[in-house]
């Protein structure tokens, strides 16, 4: 058994990382029993940050609820609510505007690259290079003032509500949108310059925190994490929404691994967030940007579910009716949850210096793991 | 034309005149310890504040900007803050030892000024086995980190001081031995003698290949040594918080953190002094004429302007690394430095038995 501080009985050292630590990026605590600097055991314990988001939403409208859960991911808070609004729209069974679905795809896609941005930033930090830190952040301030016009809101954007989004789009949208392109295009090269080819980094990342395809299936792992295995796990290429199946992009496959195939990934998967924008940005059609609702909406009586890609993975929401104006029962199903379980496993045997990085690559968000 | 050799001069001969012999020497050493401690603090708050306006342009960034013109006086205003922070010892640790460590890495910090040549004839104590005091006292600092590390009670601490141990150690072995090639070359220890055998030119130039190799070798080992990124693991804030100096607040903390600037300046300041002739300005052979025009540039900016370059160098090794992990840190030296390190020795000693450098 470990004790909470000291060592087991074997001689090992019991050392807590978190709940304030800076490697968890959030209140994430393990207890990790050490060998000298090998881990034997690592235990994540959860419930730091835990704000009963599912029940919290059981006493709020349909439309009320959906901007509870931008506090969940708070990095990918379109797409959060993108699920949301996707699973009323289902029970109400409306069909939204094709401007107001672009407009979707457009955020959801422009968050994904912000919130690896800061994944890339972040990993680097952990592995001891503060520099691209500000350089991923150079790109990123670009995309939250792009947000802040449109959505006003910089981190939690409730932006896409059930029928359709908010507001219409900024007029300076689509040139801010270009410029933003053309920025990143013209900077990335930087990311592989500085920490892609740099062989400290190459050597602190290949090998490391090796996860089979089959573990990653077996404990749920989504998004980067899954892909990175090999596992073919975006959703949305499987169960696609919205346009997507109307869009040319590769689903970013890496079968590597380990924490370098999973940085492969959401490298590359910026490059194909960054393809999406651009065939989407021309070709933003007129029209509504939001379908005729009722001012107060009711699900009919039954269970619906929908799931989304996230930044991190899949999300899925599930809503169970009882046909009132709010939901009976709602539940969550969060990438990070999933990811983080996998990490015990993925560190054994490795050392500390091996925990971070291999975190680092899961890109965990704590408040999306303990909601 | 006024040099910092006559301003010794002119003080050790009017403390002559005017006291008996040994009364002038303990008021030559009260001086001398007056200003190794002024240099102390002045590097200290000089060297953090470049250190923070070299990440600033490396991370597009301007730093400190606040306090005084260019946020010169931001590093004295957080001596200030650290001065009157209450320096807390911990229930659990050893007290005695947690108080005492900072003061045995300050020490061996300071005592490392001692041989260091600053200028033309200027410089504490011109011992005749200089760069042996130098990796002898260098390795002093280790004793401090393990005692704060163990004393602490902390077991981020801990790892942080056990990493330290296995670091210096280790790294000190390519660093004494890309000095002895040097020493191979002068056939001398001594700082002075090491200064003057490069007249005619820096070693790194009239040394080939090999002391280039050694060159490469010594910043590797002394980045190491500094415990700064790549290879700051004991500290490694990512992974063990603060590492070893976790526990420690104020001005304890403060001493740590000075000390490891000093150790800093004094490893670039051993680098200048071997590899780019310390305070000699830049010969070339013959060049009569070019040499005279150099030797204009006083001594004292010839020898900080090479240590504050390496500084640089260090710096942006720090800001553009991330860190090694502690196996690969281990591998580096004795799989790669080492064995490096010992045939590039055998290199250099056949080049200066058949006299092939310049």
């Amino acid at each position: 058994m470990i004790e909470e501080l000291g060592t087991t009985s074997e001689g090992y050292m019991v050392i807590n990382i978190g709940p304030q630590h800076p490697a968890t990026h959030g209140v994430l605590r393990l207890v990790m029993t050490l060998d000298g600097e090998t881990i034997i055991k690592t235990e994540p314990h959860l419930g730091y940050i835990h704000r009963s988001i599912e029940k919290m939403c059981e006493s709020l409208s349909y439309r009320q609820f959906v901007y509870v859960t931008s506090r969940m991911d708070y990095l990918s808070s379109h797409m959060n609510n993108h699920g949301c609004s996707l699973v009323v729209e289902k029970g109400l069974q409306v069909e939204i505007p094709e401007r107001a679905q672009v407009i979707r795809v457009l955020m959801d896609e422009l968050t994904r690259v912000a919130s690896h941005e800061l994944w890339w930033g972040a990993m680097a930090m952990d592995l001891g290079a503060f520099t691209p830190f500000f350089h991923s952040f150079r790109e990123r301030e670009t995309i939250t003032d792009i947000m802040e016009e449109t959505c006003g809101a910089r981190l939690t954007m409730n932006y896409i509500c059930p029928g359709g989004v908010m507001a219409d789009l900024h007029p300076d949208f689509q040139k801010r949108v270009k410029n933003f392109v053309t920025l990143f295009k013209s900077k990335f090269h930087e990311y592989n310059e500085l920490v892609t080819g740099n062989i400290i980094f190459q050597n602190r990342m290949k090998g490391v925190g090796f996860l089979s395809a089959e573990d990653a299936i077996s404990f749920g792992c989504t998004g980067p994490v899954a892909r990175g295995s090999g596992v073919k796990s975006d959703i949305r290429k499987l169960y696609p929404y919205e346009v997507y199946n109307k869009l040319q992009f590769d689903e970013v496959l890496e079968t590597g691994g380990d924490s370098f195939a999973r940085y492969m990934v959401r490298i590359n998967e910026m490059l194909q967030s960054i393809k999406i924008i651009e065939q989407l940005i021309d070709n933003i059609p007129e029209g509504e940007f939001q379908a005729k609702t009722k001012a107060v909406l009711k699900l009919p009586k039954g269970e619906f579910y929908q799931r989304v890609e996230t930044a991190r993975g899949e999300l899925g929401v599930y809503i169970v009716s009882e046909g009132g104006t709010t939901p009976y029962r709602i539940k969550f199903r969060s990438p990070g949850f999933s990811n983080l379980s996998a990490l015990p496993q993925m560190v054994k045997g490795s050392k500390i210096g091996d925990l971070v990085a291999t975190m680092g690559t899961l890109d965990l968000v704590i408040p999306d793991i303990d909601r | 034309m006024l040099s910092l050799e006559n301003i010794t001069n002119t003080i050790h001969e009017w403390l002559n005149a005017t006291m008996n012999p040994s009364l002038a020497l303990l008021s030559e050493f009260v001086i001398i310890g007056i200003c190794a401690i002024a240099l102390f603090a002045m590097l200290g708050l000089s060297l953090v504040l470049m250190e923070r306006k070299v990440a600033a342009f490396m991370q597009l960034r301007l730093g400190p900007n606040r306090v005084g013109p260019f946020g010169i006086f931001q590093t004295v205003a957080d001596t200030l803050k650290l001065m009157m922070k209450e320096g807390l010892t911990p229930d659990g640790a050893d007290k005695f030892l947690f108080n005492l460590a900072p003061f045995i890495v300050m020490i061996a910090a300071m005592m490392l000024l001692a041989p260091i040549a600053f200028a033309r004839g200027f410089q504490i104590w011109d011992i005749n086995i200089g760069v042996l005091f130098l990796s002898a006292v260098s390795s002093v600092s280790v004793i401090g980190i393990l005692m704060a590390g163990w004393a602490s009670n902390n077991k981020y601490s801990f790892l942080g001081a056990m990493r330290s141990g296995a670091q210096i150690v280790s790294y000190e072995l390519s660093a004494g031995l890309s000095i002895i090639t040097i020493v191979i070359l002068t056939g001398s220890l001594q700082i002075s003698d090491i200064v003057n055998s490069q007249e005619n030119g820096w070693w790194i130039f009239k040394g080939h290949i090999p002391v280039i190799i050694s060159f490469i070798t010594f910043l590797i080992a002394i980045t190491a040594e500094t415990n700064r990124a790549p290879f700051d693991l004991p500290e490694a804030e990512s992974e063990l918080t603060a590492g070893f100096h976790t526990e420690y607040s104020g001005m304890k903390f403060a001493l740590f953190f000075l000390s490891e600037y000093i150790n800093i300046f004094i490893a670039c300041a051993v680098g200048a002094t071997l590899f780019f002739g310390g305070w000699m300005p830049f010969h070339i052979g013959n060049w009569e004429a070019f040499n005279h025009i150099m030797d204009y540039i006083p001594s004292s900016i010839w020898f900080m302007g090479k240590t504050f370059f390496l500084i640089f160098l260090l710096m942006w090794f720090r800001w553009t690394f991330p860190r090694l992990r502690v196996d690969q840190l281990l591998n580096l030296e004795w799989k790669y430095l080492l064995p490096i390190s010992m045939i590039n020795l055998l290199a250099v000693t056949l080049m200066a038995i058949m006299g092939w450098h310049f």
